[in-house]
């Protein structure tokens, strides 16, 4: 059997030209990547790994708004305090993902590229309006979150590219988001479904934008314009809420599994983002 | 392809070992460097045998590659007592009983001590949910629970 080569490149240029070769994979955290090793799931020619890169690793405040690094960890980004009381619902999503030893590895890049429609990191970043900057052979571009993964396991992320970073534009005052998740216990599971939601008030407690994003009900993370629609215009009140429920049940095509049938996801979702507006609600009202 | 050559540190010891690419830390760990208190329960990050501190942050050594460990500090369950003295969170699983048939105690041990060093006063809710990935299959949760507890109230008297 081939040996696998590694490298550790210390630029983003390194970077590109090593992955361009075939065979080859990123590693950032590795909580995917060294189990599909083990199994046989997978068996690179190269292993990538990208913590060597310095834009990969920080957290920064920007013009636009926070940068986090695609290979940041999730200990670390829960550990930053401004970005933490910025984006509670990125937070409270990413830091879900595993044990405390596995936040201690896994990455926001890592657990988008892995393309599981139950990540529990996606909604979040697709409700809070993330970018990101994705290198590749070509130079540099800027991709919306909910453009990256296509269906389980696939992604528009073509060959030699990966992801950079990504971009929280600062959001205007009154502005909240939240993450569920329900599982049948406690910790350690899969999102049977996740809801997250980020909105913005204006100074009369009128909703001027929300943003509705579900995991785990369809082949990818699911954004849901109308009942981000539903709420807009409305004080977030009961009516609306209901509307925002619907919206999100209506959006759902779930796989049918031991974890949740159909129509039990279908029904919990609409739920679990009925939940995360109220909570989305109380942080924008405090912002 | 020649293996690689890393320089990393293990227990404040600077230490060299030749591995292959899918060699993890924890099997460097092992087979190359003797040190085996570090279990390997699952290889999947999902039980927490094998946790160890990788520059202070709780990781498990299945998870990383050994080639990984270049330039970086390792603290493994080896390096938790000081010479022949336990340290308490270790004296106290002794004194709580807190282990069955023990393939469990190093990774409970490195992870409620990485827990204690941040935050010396934890709930016991924190404790729990600190230490849900790593799994005691002879389910001796409570007592695990209750040592953890118990080093924690020693080490503030004593601090």
């Amino acid at each position: 059997m081939e040996a696998i080569e590694y490298t550790r490149p210390s630029t983003i240029d390194d970077a590109v030209r090593s992955l361009t070769a075939a065979g080859a994979r990123v590693l950032a955290g590795g909580t995917d990547l060294l189990v599909q090793l083990r199994g046989g799931y997978t068996r690179p020619a190269l292993i990538v790994d990208i913590k060597g890169i310095a834009e990969l690793c920080r957290v920064e405040q920007t013009a636009r708004g926070f940068r986090v690094g695609a290979a940041v960890a999730g200990a670390e980004l829960g550990a930053h305090q401004s970005f933490a009381q910025r984006w509670p619902g990125v937070v409270e999503a990413f830091q879900l993902i595993g044990s405390t030893q596995i936040q201690g590895r896994a990455s926001l890049g890592g657990n988008l590229c892995n393309a599981s429609p139950a990540a529990d990191s996606v909604p979040a970043l697709i409700a809070a309006g993330a970018h990101c900057t994705i290198a590749g052979p070509g130079g540099q571009r800027e991709a919306a979150v909910e453009d990256i993964c296509t269906a389980p396991g696939k992604t528009t992320l073509a060959v030699g590219e990966f992801i950079v970073d990504f971009l929280f534009p600062t959001p205007p005052a009154h502005t909240g988001d939240a993450y569920l998740r329900f599982i049948p216990r406690s910790e350690m599971d899969i999102a049977v479904v996740g809801a997250s939601v980020c909105l913005t008030l204006d100074s009369a407690g009128v909703c001027t934008a929300a943003r509705v994003c579900l995991g785990a009900v369809a082949p990818r993370a699911l954004l849901v314009p109308a009942a981000g629609a539903a709420l807009v215009g409305t004080r977030v009140d009961d009516a609306a809420l209901a509307q925002l429920a619907a919206a999100a049940s209506a959006a759902c095509s779930p796989i049918d599994d031991k974890r949740g049938t159909i129509e039990y996801r279908t029904k919990v979702a609409g739920v679990l983002a009925r939940r995360a507006a109220v909570a989305a609600l109380a942080r924008a009202r405090g912002n | 392809m020649a293996k690689h050559h890393v320089s990393t540190t293990v227990n404040h010891e600077p230490v060299e070992f030749l591995c292959e690419t899918q060699h993890t830390l924890l099997d460097v760990l092992r087979d190359e460097l003797d040190l085996t208190g570090s279990k390997e329960g699952c290889g999947t990050g999902d039980c927490g045998a094998c946790s160890v501190l990788l520059d202070g942050r709780l990781v498990c050594a299945c998870l990383v590659l050994g080639v990984e460990a270049q330039g970086h500090a390792i603290t493994t369950i080896e390096g938790v007592a000081k010479g022949g003295e336990l340290h308490p969170i270790q004296q106290q699983f002794l004194d709580d009983a807190a282990l069955q048939c023990g393939i469990c105690t190093p990774g409970f041990i490195v992870a409620a001590k990485a827990l204690l060093d941040q935050n010396p006063d934890p709930t016991e809710t924190e404790v729990r949910f600190w230490l849900a990935g790593n799994l005691c299959r002879c389910t001796g949760y409570d007592k695990i629970i209750r040592a953890v507890m118990n080093a924690a109230a020693k080490m503030r008297e004593e601090a």
